[in-house]
């Protein structure tokens, strides 16, 4: 399990961020796209990146 | 109708041939029937994964439940599975593949029997998979009658369209096992992909465009555009759960044992957030501008909106090529279904207690005959349920969420004990019944009414019956845990 402290918190930071209540009732439009769903689709991105960190960092090698 | 009737039925036969074409390539054995010969590489299994997971759930009962409760659906279902299945696939995946290798299993209850040396216990999660398999087969039973009938303007009834399915499903799956089912599911998730995305363009087009169609649903519908109308914190939260249940799912099992080796879970780890989100995203959207184009659609009457939407805004031609996206949705999950119960009932049930005597053709065959029954079954209660599509497919996976424990105690927990193993599936069944029950008439419960799904509590109650009902047992034997476990192994 060594290595795994800043990617396990990562991980968690990223879990957290998914209750995105800060604009949970906000009925703005942000580039055309209501806020909250916006942040959800930059959020997927986002888990992308960090799903290919993590594959760059912690897999076994050999 | 006509012209929409041939585009679907040319979709099918394409389909049939590609599945069929893979026979050429079978070897005749069992493992290559159910495994492919782990021969699948990183596109195709990034393919068979994900079109297994996209479900009529993704495309008709997201839109459905979008269709009550708004944007708020693509935080409950698709943003918390962007981050959490792939993960679930990196920490499970490669683990399970590299054990499957080496130790020859193909389903899950093979591992967890090995695992714990029980066979009463791998019998009784096979009882238990295959109870929650069934309504996650409703859903795509349902899902194919669904969209004939309201594709065909109502003239097909639902109960043609869910047999039709399954008969397509039965014969390419029958013919290609694992690998026709890879190279079938690679196609389809192509193609729900594109014309999910496609049937957006065409409905926000003759909307007048996005921004016209948002500013109707903000003028008519603003709730819809606010996920803290519908959605409390709690059951955003609890919701995030839901997606551990891939960590169970027997027929993503059955695809993580056909890949090449483990470096082509790669592809599908990292790929797989934006291809949750490239499904997601037109469904919801269609689901909210369905409430305000095609209003009053009650309860699971909803799960109905993308298909309906399609009809009044495609033409015939293009109609019968999104309904054919929405069938390849629900097939390339149903196929993968149909052939994880049959790889368990042939492996779980046949093999362990009749021993290699019948021979791989026979085994193969009552492995088939097996699957046929169980989806008999699922078009038999498509007949008489009437629960939306996004509810049984929460229930489905919130039961095995509840026994994600389980697994993850397999490959990761060297002091899970037998007993702990026990403790947990009956936990989670007995949990996932008795909330099952309790619900059955109130669609939206939530524990105490606070907004926590039930799930959360399963999972809670499973998780620690596991840890309590291990350590108050004696640890496995170190020989056993040697092959779990070696110790020059260095995994994820």
């Amino acid at each position: 399990m060594k290595g795994w402290g800043p990617l396990a918190v990562g991980i968690a930071l990223l879990c957290l961020l998914h209750a995105d209540l800060w604009w949970w009732n906000d009925l703005r439009l942000v580039a055309g796209v209501p806020a909250s769903l916006l942040y959800h689709l930059a959020y997927c991105a986002v888990a992308a990146v960090a799903m290919g960190a993590l594959v760059r960092r912690r897999w076994p090698r050999g | 109708m006509t012209v929409t009737l041939i585009v679907l039925g040319l979709y099918l036969s394409l389909l049939l041939g590609v599945a069929l074409g893979s026979h050429r390539l079978f070897r005749g054995t069992g493992e290559d029937w159910f495994l492919a010969t782990r021969t699948i590489g990183p596109l195709l299994l990034l393919g068979s994964l994900f079109g297994t997971h996209m479900t009529a759930f993704s495309l008709l009962g997201a839109s459905g439940e979008a269709y009550h409760r708004g944007v708020g659906v693509f935080a409950l279902m698709a943003s918390s599975s962007a981050v959490v299945v792939p993960l679930v696939f990196f920490l499970l995946g490669p683990r399970v593949w590299r054990l499957g290798r080496r130790n020859g299993y193909v389903t899950q209850v093979d591992l967890v029997r090995d695992r714990w040396g029980s066979s009463a216990l791998g019998t009784a999660l096979f009882v238990a998979l295959v109870l929650l398999l069934v309504p996650y087969l409703l859903i795509g039973v349902k899902g194919g009658g669904i969209t004939l009938r309201e594709i065909t303007g109502g003239a097909a009834p639902e109960w043609l369209g869910s047999a039709l399915l399954c008969l397509i499903v039965l014969v390419y799956v029958w013919a290609g096992g694992a690998r026709g089912t890879a190279w079938a599911n690679a196609l389809q998730t192509v193609v729900f992909t594109l014309l999910g995305g496609l049937a957006f363009w065409v409905v926000v087009g003759k909307a007048g465009g996005l921004g016209a169609a948002l500013d109707r649903v903000a003028a008519e519908r603003p709730d819809l555009l606010v996920p803290g109308a519908a959605i409390r914190p709690l059951e955003l939260a609890s919701y995030m759960l839901v997606p551990l249940s891939v960590a169970t799912f027997p027929h993503l099992f059955l695809h993580w044992l056909t890949a090449r080796d483990e470096r082509t879970f790669r592809l599908p780890i990292v790929a797989y957030p934006v291809g949750v989100a490239a499904v997601w995203l037109p469904s919801v959207m269609l689901g909210v501008l369905g409430a305000v184009q095609v209003p009053g659609l009650e309860g699971p009457a909803s799960s109905s909106v993308l298909v309906r939407m399609i009809r009044d805004h495609a033409g015939d031609a293009l109609s019968g090529l999104l309904a054919a996206g929405v069938f390849a949705a629900v097939m390339s999950s149903l196929d993968s279904q149909s052939l994880a119960l049959s790889s368990l009932f042939t492996r779980g049930v046949v093999r362990h207690y009749a021993g290699p005597e019948p021979g791989p053709r026979r085994e193969v065959l009552l492995g088939r005959l097996f699957a046929a029954g169980v989806l008999g079954v699922a078009l038999l209660l498509s007949l008489v349920v009437d629960r939306s599509i996004f509810r049984m497919g929460i229930w489905s996976f919130s039961g095995f969420t509840a026994l994600a424990p389980l697994i993850f105690a397999a490959v990761w927990w060297r002091r899970a004990t037998r007993a702990g193993a026990w403790c947990c599936l009956v936990t989670a069944m007995a949990a996932w019944l008795a909330f099952l029950l309790r619900s059955w008439d109130e669609p939206g419960y939530t524990v105490g009414g606070g907004g926590l799904m039930p799930v959360a509590v399963m999972l809670a109650l499973s998780a620690a019956a596991l840890v309590v009902g291990s350590l108050l047992s004696r640890p496995p034997a170190a020989e056993r845990l040697a092959r779990f476990f070696p110790a020059e192994e260095e995994t994820p």
